[in-house]
């Protein structure tokens, strides 16, 4: 996780900070919702993964968190000496961060895949993508939602 | 559970070497485990966890899935198309069972 915060974070973090004073709670990081830190850090063995070759395709604005579609892609020629082996999708906000865990090789030609998934609530969707060479590439995609799509 | 997957290549035949797109949806509530009845029971999550795409025997694509896919899972991949054979998809449910269905690519 990028410990950089612009402006609106850092606003939106001290006026979290100060409700939750006022009224006793403790006080979480924003990033901490769910167990996608975990998720993540266990996918890279704790490597920290680099910005760039990862898209994610998500609407700006899903209506219905029930199925949202999302493609994810990995910038790689996909040869027997440089390719993707694993891609993670993870969420910040679910009850449950996994979301799929796509898995790739020379035959698969290109690693691309697309697939329909659940949000229950406005927010990150991240990509981690593994080379076969052991280095671990991300993307984040922030996804606004109108109905929630956990039942409940 | 006999569910027949729809599966679409967007060519029947491939030159070697060219990519072939796969869409595929199979008809599964994927029950999160997090929703609740109206006595206030949790339902049991049954989801199809695991999906495998083989060509001619050989994997070239897999994934996993978690209760966050939605409802009637839909996927969509490529491969690059190396000999003529059969294109078969298997989905896994929690309980073990299985929905496979199969396609033809013909290379030239």
């Amino acid at each position: 996780m990028k410990l950089s915060f612009d402006r609106r974070q850092v606003l939106t973090m001290g006026v979290g900070a100060a409700a939750a004073a006022a009224f006793g709670l403790p006080v979480t990081p924003a990033f901490a919702k769910n167990d996608a830190e975990e998720v993540i850090s266990k996918f890279t063995g704790g490597k920290k993964p680099a910005d760039g070759k990862v898209k994610l395709d998500l609407p700006e604005i899903a209506e219905n968190g029930n199925t949202v579609p999302m493609t994810v892609s990995v910038e790689s020629p996909m040869t027997e000496q440089s390719y993707v082996t694993d891609v993670l999708v993870v969420t910040d906000e679910n009850p449950r961060a996994g979301v799929a865990t796509f898995h790739f090789s020379p035959a698969s030609g290109v690693a691309e895949a697309n697939t329909r998934i659940r949000l229950a609530a406005t927010q990150n969707v991240i990509a981690v993508a593994k080379m076969n060479d052991g280095s671990f590439f991300t993307a984040k995609k922030l996804v606004k939602v109108t109905i929630g799509g956990c039942g409940g | 559970m006999s569910v027949k997957p729809r599966i679409k290549l967007d060519k029947k035949e491939a030159k070697k070497g060219e990519l072939v797109e796969v869409k595929a949806l199979v008809s599964h509530v994927m029950e999160s485990g997090q929703r609740k009845d109206s006595a206030g029971n949790t339902i049991p999550r049954k989801i199809l966890n695991k999906f495998v795409c083989t060509v001619n025997g050989k994997e070239v694509f897999s994934a996993d899935f978690e209760p966050a896919i939605s409802a009637n899972p839909y996927i969509q991949f490529k491969f690059k198309a190396q000999e003529s054979g059969p294109v078969v998809l298997t989905w896994v449910d929690d309980d073990g069972s299985k929905i496979v269905g199969e396609e033809k690519i013909t290379v030239i």
